[in-house]
């Protein structure tokens, strides 16, 4: 008797629990299932009333639309452009300055590393009005290059900080073997720390993604040229010109946000691990 | 020997970090430091024209600004509303996927969605939701809950114009939040809540008794961290309300970016964009020092 009614109580509060989840959820994703509605609808400029989640009439149109109208592909390119060149050289100077920090001595250590620190402190916006006059000055407006080089420059610090924690983590018994058969300290770097390391790299490598995919400031403060866009700031300037053509918005959105989405459902154990790792260091 | 291999470890050391050190220094260290400076001048940026030395002027101008008054409230109420508004749910929902096996990353995956869409989306998609008179929002209040007798203008009344970006900025973070929560409360062991339970302890208890002292470390960890970007709220003002209506819906970067980009102020800018950063710095000290226990301060 005490038994089952334990047991149908431990049920009940099972079913309690999974719709509290079940509801949480749907108000997470009830926006985006507005977003996908509207995308199938032509010409929404107005709210239809009363609005229906599943469109009466649903096409793909906007999604062609976006696609082959005006630039959106060399957008598309551009953002791609900028975000792998980025995150390639971003992940090379970082794991070279965590090896550094982590496996090596050499005088000014400390001190290099507290300013990392303590700009890391700093909101990135502060550096903005310079960055602007640097990249005047320098000829970087208007290029991509340039944009690489702020998107760069500006996410080494946290990167190099994350992966030192990770490289001194391993073993150095490793290190003395490659110095004994003749190696050097490229080959520690090469062979052992860069092997060892692919989930840290990869976890760094997909954040770094994210962030320079959506990037949205320093894109809209240093390009002008209508040619050398990239998505996040396209995607703001066509709402609100003359009306907003809301199905269209939405489904140049869901192109931009796609590449990202799937990335993150096929690898997000990688997202998780990287962290729940920063979140315990700190 | 000795000293030979020590000195080579160190040449090769430089060489390791000189590539990031040189972008790092040009690009980031070597513009804030002249944010500083600028924060000091009249700054002209057209050819030809001389920067004026103004002393403190910029950061005088900011203290008897109405708008930075403006702002600086706004940003506040931002942070007070969304970190622990965050925080709050964002416990509930681990708690609850704490307890549960079947579908658990399943739903960690739908909560973290909006953590990786882009401030660009999420914040014109949140406009689309409270347009009115006829928004989802709207309909969903006045026709299926009955709420509220007529449509609210949402964007158009300085009143109601921040609600939209405090509910998105909620609804970005819970995931965030909820997925380093829910790291934590796996590492607890259960044990120590069947022995509560012997004793007789009930939820609250637990929670008071158990969870919550044994997460604090990630409770303070997060509430710096949201605490940190709550300050530094823009895109969604930018996009949303662009500051207004009446510049009634401003927050310090927004006004900030307004100042240098629409007006060419960046005197001005950058003396708010170092108000900003004093207002953090100070209060990540204070967050870490009081709710840290004295043993924890590292």
């Amino acid at each position: 008797m005490f038994l089952k009614s334990y047991r149908t109580r431990k049920i009940v509060s099972k079913v309690f629990i999974y719709i509290l989840i079940g509801v949480g959820a749907i108000v997470m994703v009830l926006p985006f299932a507005w977003m996908v509605s509207t995308s199938l609808v032509e010409k929404a400029y107005y709210f239809e009333y009363p609005p229906e989640l599943i469109p009466e009439n649903p096409t793909f149109n906007n999604y062609i639309k976006a696609w082959t109208t005006g630039k959106f592909q060399l957008f598309f390119l551009n953002s791609l452009i900028v975000t792998v060149v980025s995150v390639i050289f971003v992940i090379l100077f970082s794991a070279m300055m965590a090896y550094a920090f982590a496996r090596l001595e050499f005088p000014g250590k400390e001190w290099v590393f507290y300013t990392i620190i303590f700009v890391l402190m700093v909101p990135n916006m502060v550096g903005i009005i310079p960055q602007f006059l640097l990249a005047k000055t320098l000829n970087l407006r208007n290029s991509l290059w340039g944009l690489i080089l702020f998107y760069v420059s500006g996410s080494i610090p946290f990167n190099a900080f994350l992966l030192r924690g990770f490289f001194e983590t391993l073993p150095h018994e490793l290190e003395d073997a490659i110095l004994i058969d003749g190696g050097n300290y490229l080959t520690i770097f090469l062979r052992m720390i860069i092997p060892l390391s692919t989930p840290a790299l990869a976890t760094v490598s997909i954040f770094s993604f994210l962030g320079y995919w959506d990037e949205y400031i320093l894109a809209l403060t240093l390009i002008d040229d209508v040619g050398k866009r990239t998505l996040p700031v396209a995607i703001a300037t066509y709402h609100g010109q003359h009306g907003t053509d809301w199905g269209l918005v939405f489904a140049a959105s869901i192109i931009a946000i796609a590449p990202i989405i799937t990335m993150f459902v096929l690898l997000q154990r990688y997202f998780v691990g990287g962290l729940t790792q920063g979140a315990f260091k700190g | 020997m000795k000293i030979n291999q020590k000195k080579q470890q160190a040449l090769v050391a430089y060489l390791f970090i000189l590539p990031g050190l040189l972008l790092y220094i040009i690009f980031l260290i070597y513009p804030i430091l002249k944010a500083l400076q600028i924060s000091f001048y009249e700054w002209n940026i057209m050819l030809g024209s001389q920067n004026i030395f103004v002393g403190m002027a910029n950061y005088e101008r900011a203290l008897s600004d109405p708008i930075v008054g403006v702002a600086l409230k706004n940003t506040t109420l931002y942070t007070i509303v969304t970190v622990p508004g965050q925080m709050v749910i964002a416990l509930f929902i681990a708690l609850l996927l704490n307890k549960i096996t079947k579908g658990k990353i399943f739903f960690r995956t739908i909560y973290y969605i909006p953590v990786v869409t882009s401030w660009v989306v999420v914040s014109l998609l949140f406009r689309y939701l409270f347009q009115s008179p006829k928004g989802i929002i709207n309909f969903i209040i006045v026709n299926v809950l009955g709420v509220v007798q007529k449509p609210i203008p949402w964007l158009q009344e300085a009143s109601t114009a921040f609600f939209p970006i405090l509910s998105l900025g909620i609804w970005k973070g819970i995931g965030w939040t909820m997925v380093i929560f829910l790291a934590a409360l796996e590492t607890i062991s259960p044990d120590l809540y069947e022995v509560a339970e012997i004793d007789g302890a009930n939820g609250w208890q637990k929670l008071t008794g158990i969870t919550l002292p044994l997460i604090r470390p990630t409770l303070v960890f997060t509430s710096v961290m949201l605490m940190i970007g709550g300050f530094n709220v823009f895109i969604s003002v930018f996009l949303i309300t662009q500051g207004g209506p009446l510049q009634r819906t401003e927050v310090i970067l927004s006004y900030m970016y307004r100042q240098a980009f629409n007006y060419l102020d960046f005197g001005y800018g950058a003396a708010l964009s170092f108000i900003l950063t004093i207002i953090i710095a100070v209060l990540s000290f204070l967050q870490i020092r009081f709710l840290r226990k004295p043993e924890e301060i590292v």
